[in-house]
């Protein structure tokens, strides 16, 4: 038992990378055991391993936790990435909530069907309904961080979501000089610096393989 | 200005409900305003009130509160509803977000078109009956305590019997498997703030109308906004 948490899913993105980004930020190491068949994840059902029978599953200090939302916050709290009051946890919680919507689009894109698919909402959406939100916050305070003038849970998740809009339309930040310099920033933080480098645990975007995998292990229909 | 929160949304259940339900729990009394035509949506967001254009928005201590979590996790915090602790946070916020999927679903069911409905509700049932009670019901069963975490009454149990109450309305006898869970409803319905919540004229809503709908998807685009 190396007391280190462990993370179960498939092998890519999906709903555990934010946990990968907010433990990687936190300096924190972590094992993972990939979901490849129907079988290994209806073992774990049947194992009573998964509390709704839902994976992201992370074990971490005796706990076998599952929903996304509550293992990130309980990540944030633990290594003070979560503000240093009720009112700077209420600021990032609806910066992250607000990242996790926009997020959230581009996790579902890969499992739309073609025809039904919009990139054009998820650039719209993202320059004209959320990085002017954080371009502002920023710009108004002119601090390092979004909250707080402290590193936190919504600073990582923030650069997350740049990164992940910039591989759909690279020139997004465009008109966000901001955030590009937060982009900039965020990246250099030793912990996030490591993260991005090659050989991180960092997933890459979803490819075909990864799309019939997932379909395969959840028949999602 | 009347110190206590005040509500923007439309004046039906969606994403406010749970809102609506906590602060009531905690016996704190609100206000609300209602968007009634798009135009009332789009003024809000005009005057810059919604960080990212959407409600729910509760202005509450001097914030203009938005993301129906990050609303509910401020409440819960302020009125100590979340536990002594990270590990008992963490337990009450899976055991929340599992509620608020099993809610998400049940809120989408108006909007199904007339022939996946039935299909549908049959997902709503086995959904709450396969995947989320029996997780409540062991949980109480197996500590024996009259509250979900921590011996005491937390956003969990307001959550879960919230839940349980729209679960009901979708199949009224859903809960008949589940003896613990009937205990559990009674006793927290119970509680002086959640049962004068439950009382006609309270602020609770009712279930959306087909007659409403139409209303609701024009003030809320929903699907394009």
């Amino acid at each position: 038992m190396s007391g280190k948490p462990k993370l179960t899913y498939p092998n890519g993105r999906g709903r555990m990378e934010s946990i990968r980004w907010l433990l990687a930020a936190a300096g924190v190491e972590f094992e993972e055991e990939f979901l490849e068949t129907r079988e290994q994840y209806q073992k774990l059902i049947k194992d009573g391993a998964l509390l709704f029978d839902q994976v992201p599953l992370v074990e971490i200090d005796g706990m076998k936790m599952v929903q996304t939302r509550a293992i990130l916050s309980y990540i944030a709290a633990k290594y003070n990435l979560y503000g240093k009051d009720l009112k700077e946890r209420a600021f990032i919680d609806m910066y992250v909530e607000g990242t996790a919507d926009l997020m959230g689009m581009i996790i579902t894109f890969v499992f739309t069907p073609p025809q039904e698919r919009n990139l054009a909402l998820i650039i719209e959406r993202a320059t004209t309904r959320y990085f002017p939100v954080y371009e502002k916050v920023l710009k108004q305070h002119g601090q390092e961080f979004l909250v707080g003038n402290r590193f936190s849970w919504a600073d990582v998740q923030l650069l997350e979501a740049i990164l992940m809009v910039e591989e759909k339309e690279p020139t997004v930040l465009s008109k966000f000089p901001v955030l590009q310099a937060f982009k900039a920033r965020i990246s250099n933080i030793p912990t996030i610096k490591k993260f991005l480098q090659p050989g991180s645990q960092r997933k890459p975007p979803p490819d075909d393989q990864y799309v019939a995998t997932v379909m395969a292990i959840f028949k999602k229909d | 200005m009347a110190g206590k929160p005040k509500l923007y949304y439309f004046n039906g259940r969606g994403r406010m409900e749970t809102i609506r339900w906590l602060l009531a729990a905690a016996g704190v009394e609100f206000e609300e305003q209602f968007c009634e035509t798009r135009e009332d949506l789009l003024k809000l967001r005009q005057d810059g009130y919604l960080l990212f254009q959407q409600v729910p928005m509760v202005e509450i201590d001097g914030m203009k509160m938005v993301q129906t979590r990050a609303i509910l996790n401020y409440i819960a915090g302020k009125h100590s509803l979340y536990g002594k602790d990270l590990k008992e946070r963490a337990l009450i916020d899976m055991y929340v977000e599992a509620t608020m999927d099993l809610n998400e679903i049940i809120m989408h069911h108006p909007l199904q078109p007339p022939e996946a409905k039935a299909k549908h509700l049959a997902s709503i049932i086995e959904k709450a009956t396969t995947r989320y009670f029996p997780v409540y019901e062991k949980a109480l069963k197996d500590h024996g305590q009259d509250f979900l975490v921590g011996n005491r009454f937390s956003r969990a149990d307001v959550q879960l019997l919230e839940t349980i109450l729209m679960a009901e309305e979708c199949k009224p006898d859903i809960l008949s498997k589940f003896p613990v869970l009937q205990a559990f409803k009674a006793r927290i319905s119970n509680i002086p703030t959640i049962k004068k919540f439950l009382q006609p004229g309270s602020q609770k809503k009712p279930p959306l109308d087909a007659k409403l709908l139409p209303k609701v998807m024009s003030i809320f685009n929903i699907g394009n906004e």
